[in-house]
């Protein structure tokens, strides 16, 4: 119990937001198993409305486990996951689906529906939910692109004819095409070269600006993590094991952080290499 | 020594059990997805790409398996039938075979290897590629949008390519009987249409409605809950066919038992 209390304060310090202020994505206590793997054992996490969290961690520590909790896209085998104050694991189907309307995800290998043009998958979610006609969506899809840098041309095109970095930009412009309170980025800025890395990262930070919309960024690229993020935490055996301000990555005076933010080989993360 | 005795009873209670669980799985599929018809949006482009797909696409298939198998049983029950003079019943032997039994049961067979395939595959593969999730953040029910519009397709489209087979089947029969057996043309005919009854038809038809929808839905559902990568969704399609292929089997001989037993 001391335990979780000691979490949550730890967690809490992620929220600039004062004590009072009901935080926009707030997790207590998440726990996830595929079958005897343990991923998630006691998740706590908190996010302040309009404010913009980076989520650090290991290859295969449960980061994505972690958002695809939140979405409901994951059923979290114990734990309270609140959304708005609300608890999400609790929720009705169709409550579920109002509150994943204000949602956008990009995917950590995009997803794009490729049966569909670009411009139809930029405009999925508007158009599922009647705020653009099919007449007007090509144009809607043209502007989006434009914003991460894509011509309007590439709206004709389908999924498997882009490279792997537009396909990124294109899954990119199609979680924020619906204009969403939270963001979820998977790994938006891997396989980028630098400079669209950075342009993408800039197309983050300028979306939750514009927006106030709260987002939660998955990255193992520290400059980008310094640049998107307000606060960083991060996921190490299941567990957040700190968090705070993601300016001061690689000098935050915890062992284990600074080890993974400077990529050192020697520190308190062994990985397991057999041979 | 017990062990011996309790290991196997104990790997067929867990074999039991696993079975249980996957029918009542596909059992809370399709109901959800029927529930999915009667509720809006209804997904129209959906459902008429994987009519056209299900209905047009199969029908060279369906149509060659028609027609051959319709010349093979004019052939096989003239040989047969001419060793006591009862030559006549051809045209009825061929017409009723294929109306009641063949054409629903081979079309059933043909299309489960065409169209289960492809729908495990495609929905294997946008499951594992996470764009069923995708579709879910997208306001968007994956149920609704991917599986409800190509079961009620396939329930459609397979009576009427049935419906074309039977027409095919017996033509087969009477390019044989007529141009090889030395028939009449009108007097095929006559002998295909004395003794052919509706309910011949009709319970062939609603036989191919069944397996329409079995198809659909072991493609469906064999995609829907794939996983482990491109090897996961090769083993989903093989699933998909086999096992649709096995229930149009064991169903049509459950339906002629309804239709036909006294
Ligand atoms: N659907 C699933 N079924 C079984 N195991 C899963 C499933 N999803 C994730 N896992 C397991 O959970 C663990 C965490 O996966 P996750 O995708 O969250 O990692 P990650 O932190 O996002 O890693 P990466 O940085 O490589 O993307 C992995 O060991 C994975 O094998
Ligand atoms: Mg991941």
């Amino acid at each position: 119990m001391r335990d979780m209390v000691e979490q949550a304060t730890l967690a809490a310090g992620a929220a600039h937001g004062g004590p009072q202020a009901v935080p926009k994505i707030r997790m207590r206590g998440v726990r996830k198993a595929f079958g005897p793997k343990q991923v998630l054992d006691g998740v706590d996490l908190d996010v302040a409305a309009g404010h913009s969290l980076v989520i650090l961690g290991g290859s295969g520590s449960g980061k994505s486990v972690t958002i695809k909790c939140v979405l409901g896209l994951i059923e979290p085998d114990e734990g309270v996951i609140e959304i708005d104050g609300r608890d999400v694991t609790q929720m009705s189907r169709r409550e579920r689906e109002a509150v994943a309307d204000r949602i956008g995800m990009l995917f950590q290998n995009g997803a794009l529906f490729d049966s569909l043009p670009v411009w139809e998958n930029v405009c999925f979610k508007l158009l599922a939910q009647g705020r653009v006609t099919r007449a007007k969506a090509r144009d809607k899809a043209a502007e989006v692109l434009a914003q991460v840098g894509l011509a309007g041309s590439v709206g004709d095109l389908s999924p498997a004819e882009l490279s792997g970095g537009m396909q990124k930009r294109v899954a990119l412009a199609r979680a924020i095409a619906a204009q969403p309170d939270i963001i979820f980025f998977d790994e938006p800025t891997t396989g980028l070269d630098p400079i669209m890395g950075a342009v993408i990262d800039g197309l983050i930070v300028d979306c939750v600006k514009r927006l106030g919309a709260t987002a939660v960024s998955i990255t193992h690229d520290m400059a980008s993590a310094r640049r998107i993020g307000d606060t960083a935490a991060m996921l190490h055996k299941g567990r957040i094991v700190w968090s705070g301000p993601a300016a001061s990555l690689g000098h935050t005076g915890h062992a284990l952080v600074d080890q993974f933010a400077n990529g050192e080989r020697e520190g308190p993360i062994q990985m397991e290499l057999r041979r | 020594m017990a062990a011996l005795i309790l290991d196997p009873l104990a790997a067929l209670g867990r074999l039991t059990l696993a079975g249980c669980r996957e029918v009542g799985g596909v059992a809370l599929f399709a109901l959800e997805a029927i529930s999915h018809l009667f509720r809006p949006p209804f997904y129209w482009r959906h459902f008429w790409r994987a009519f056209v797909q299900v209905g047009w696409f199969s029908l060279p298939v369906v149509a060659l398996t028609a027609v051959f198998t319709g010349m093979v049983l004019a052939l096989q029950s003239y040989t047969g039938f001419a060793r006591f003079n009862a030559q006549s019943a051809i045209a009825s032997v061929v017409v009723i075979s294929i109306t009641r039994e063949l054409g629903p049961v081979l079309a059933g067979l043909m299309v489960a290897g065409r169209i289960g395939a492809s729908f495990a595959a495609e929905i294997g593969t946008m499951r594992v590629t996470d764009q069923i999730d995708a579709l879910t953040t997208l306001s968007t029910n994956p149920m609704k949008y991917l599986v409800a519009p190509r079961l009620l397709a396939a329930t459609i489209a397979l009576p009427l390519l049935v419906l074309v087979a039977d027409i095919l089947g017996v033509m087969g029969g009477w390019l044989i009987g007529t141009y090889k057996l030395g028939f009449l043309s009108y007097a095929y005919l006559d002998a295909t249409f004395d003794y052919l009854q509706v309910q011949d038809v009709v319970s062939g038809l609603v036989k191919a409605a069944v397996f329409g929808f079995i198809i659909a839905l072991m493609g469906t559902w064999c995609g829907y809950t794939s996983k482990g990568g491109a090897q996961g969704v090769g083993r989903t399609t093989t699933t998909a066919v086999v096992a649709s292929s096995i229930l149009i089997l064991a169903l049509d001989y459950v339906l002629t038992e309804i239709f036909f037993a006294q």
